[in-house]
């Protein structure tokens, strides 16, 4: 645990990512079928709900299952307008959002009343790699997080495989490129995007009960602050691939570390620029023809 | 059931049924939550329209940003451009504004507020701007580009308030008040509602005549409801209706957020706006992008937030379940909206399906 400054802020860096990182691979997957969900906040902060109550219980991986259920729940209702009902994704997404965050709010009052601030969930702390975590610098912030951060080393190259390796994948991508010729190649697109949905829902539920189970320890309302849309700038800035995600979740996990940093250093310069780059390097990053050939074709496009 | 598919026929209607389903809803949420209905209507009612006070001072206040915010979510969308940055072109224009107004405080009122006013409409429509041009130039989905400068506005009031516009004692992250000079004189006295009411009132009759009357408004209309089939028919130049749309969609966020800091907040801080810029987009889709309805919807949302502020007060009822009834409300709108088409109504394809 111990190391300079650059050390600590690695490690929080990588910390502040996990959540981001979840949430966003989620995010990639819906994108990869043609559908932009920007109600991914509120699966994120039903997630970090479903895990409060879920790990009342004592336990943190029953509460990963309850973070992951509350994120599907969210996503079904998301899904069963865009997909099944067929209405526009920006509007229902916005309306997703509005209600995850308050329903939360309402349910977390009704649930445990005002003084719910002094509640505390088990979280679960970090498990250092016996001789990876040694390693100088990036030891500790690759290597001694929770479990959770650890299942993302394993899940963005299967993804990579996933989608470019497997039928399913192909199937997932055709939907996204090009939803007519996927139906005719006998792909039903309402039901692979469904399942992306679903899927993203899962994601964002988990990078909720990441923030309550292994960083906060307790719910806050609100406390999603703004990472569903964080999430959708990473998958632009990831340019629609696993790892390419896994390093913009990095990049905006460092941005917001660096105010650790510069407090620590004696660093004078505004903590919002920072903070602001990531998102101003997305706009930038858009303008950029490449960024713009790598969005799935059909992305955001009502099906018929 | 004749009564309620009658009902949902009619434009106005379906905003109507989806309305009551969505309070209905809420209802049961509030009964299940083991609260006192009657005690929650009687404190959502006396918080909202129960006295001169809670209606003037509480629901007309609170719906003033929203009806000018509202206006400006309705005219892009009208476009075709989904405009969700309103967050942050409402809070470039009201860090302008303030800006504008705190250079100007020896000035007299009629020089000093319309100065501050055009400087939040220009502030605003710039920031749209940014989002328009990566449109126009680079084909960037306006979605995650207005998206993104939301984020990056937060983060230049946040920058604002500490730094360079921080007020002189350094103690609180906000900016100085305005002089007394520099704000929005208020309209009743001893009350708090100020003049950007009678101003969000007349600004949404003479959108709903430009929109109606007006070819610039038809361009508009034609866009909106397929830019193809307009740019076919000739012309139309489809770019720059969308280009113009997108501006003043923002130059009516910024003014919102002129409006609220010069005739409530007086100060520039970082929660100034408690998310007006995504509640402005219930209010518009409720108002079926018609702008004289958007004065409607905008006070139903004012009211349900006063109302729900007193809610919370005096029933226990958590204020969250605004959000609720309004997200409530705009998936409501959708459903109807579906409801209709499947029914294979005729007429007009409606806004708040079509606004992709």
């Amino acid at each position: 645990m111990s190391g300079g400054p650059l050390t600590a802020f690695l490690e929080a860096g990588v910390r502040t990512a996990t959540p981001l990182a979840y949430a966003a691979l989620g995010e990639l997957v819906v994108e990869r079928a043609g559908v932009i969900n920007i109600g991914l906040e509120g699966a994120i902060i039903g997630g970090a709900f479903g895990a409060l109550v879920f790990a009342d219980t004592g336990s943190v991986p029953l509460g990963f299952a309850g973070a992951a259920l509350a994120g599907i729940l969210v996503a079904a209702l998301f899904a069963l307008f865009v997909v099944t009902l067929r209405t526009d994704q920006i509007i229902t997404g916005t309306a997703m959002s509005m209600l995850g965050l308050g329903l939360t709010g309402t349910l977390y009052r009704t649930m445990y009343g005002s003084a719910g601030a002094s509640l505390h969930t088990p979280t679960i702390a970090p498990a250092p790699v016996p001789g990876l975590s040694a390693i100088p610098v990036i030891g500790p912030a690759l290597f001694d997080q929770p479990v959770v951060t650890y299942a993302l080393y394993v899940l963005v190259p299967a993804l990579a495989w996933w989608f470019y390796r497997s039928a399913a994948g192909l199937a997932l991508r055709a939907v996204g490129e090009h939803p007519e010729a996927a139906r005719g190649a006998g792909i039903s697109p309402d039901r692979v995007q469904w399942a992306a949905i679903l899927f993203g829902g899962a994601m964002g539920g988990i990078g909720g009960g990441t923030l309550v189970l292994a960083q906060v320890g307790t719910f806050a309302e609100g406390m999603s602050a703004g990472r569903g849309f964080i999430a959708i700038a990473i998958v632009v800035l990831g340019r629609w691939t696993p790892f390419g995600v896994a390093g913009a979740a990095l990049l905006f996990g460092a941005a917001s570390a660096l105010q650790t940093l510069a407090q620590t250093t004696g660093w004078t310069m505004p903590y919002q620029l920072p903070l602001a780059f990531p998102y101003v390097l997305t706009l930038v990053l858009l303008a950029s023809a490449r960024a713009r050939t790598a969005a799935p074709a059909a992305l955001g496009q009502r099906s018929a | 059931m004749t009564f309620l598919v009658r009902l949902a026929r009619s434009q106005a209607g379906a905003s109507v049924a989806a309305t009551l389903l969505a309070l209905a809803a809420v209802t049961l949420v509030v009964i299940a939550g083991g609260y006192d209905i009657g005690h929650a209507a009687a404190a959502l009612w006396n918080g909202s329209v129960g006295s001169s006070y809670s209606f003037f001072t509480g629901t007309l206040l609170r719906a003033t940003p929203l009806i000018i915010v509202g206006l400006a979510v309705a005219v892009a969308f009208q476009a075709g451009v989904l405009n969700i940055g309103a967050e942050g072109q409402l809070l470039a224009g009201a860090a302008t504004t303030i800006a504008a107004g705190l250079s100007m405080a020896d000035r007299p009122g009629w020089i000093s507020v319309p100065v501050e006013l055009a400087a939040g409409m220009a502030a605003g429509a710039a920031w749209a701007g940014i989002a328009a041009v990566l449109k126009r130039r680079f084909g960037v989905l306006e979605v995650i580009s207005t998206l993104m400068l939301n984020f990056v506005a937060l983060f230049g009031v946040s920058y604002l308030v500490r730094g360079p516009l921080q007020e002189s004692t350094h103690l609180y992250p906000q900016t100085a008040s305005l002089a007394a000079s520099a704000r929005l004189p208020v309209i009743i006295p001893g009350q708090r509602l100020h003049l950007g009411f009678v101003a969000a009132v007349m600004l949404a009759i003479a959108a709903w005549w430009f929109m109606r009357s007006t070819a610039g408004g038809f361009r508009i209309r034609v866009v909106g409801a397929g830019a193809a089939a307009a740019a076919s028919a000739g012309r139309v130049n489809v770019d720059r209706v969308v280009f113009g749309a997108f501006l003043a969609s923002g130059a009516l966020a910024g003014l919102g957020g002129a409006v609220q800091v010069t005739g409530v907040t007086y100060a520039l801080f970082e929660g100034l706006s408690p998310g007006y810029g995504y509640t402005a987009i219930a209010v518009a889709l409720l108002a079926r992008l018609n702008p004289l309805a958007v004065i409607v919807a905008g006070i139903f949302f004012g009211g349900l937030e006063a109302g729900g502020a007193g809610m919370q007060r005096d029933a226990g009822v958590p204020s969250g379940f605004v959000s609720v009834i309004e997200a409530l409300v705009v998936l409501g709108v959708l459903a109807v909206d579906r409801a209709r088409s499947v029914a294979g109504e005729r007429g007009q394809p409606t806004a708040g399906a079509q606004a992709a």
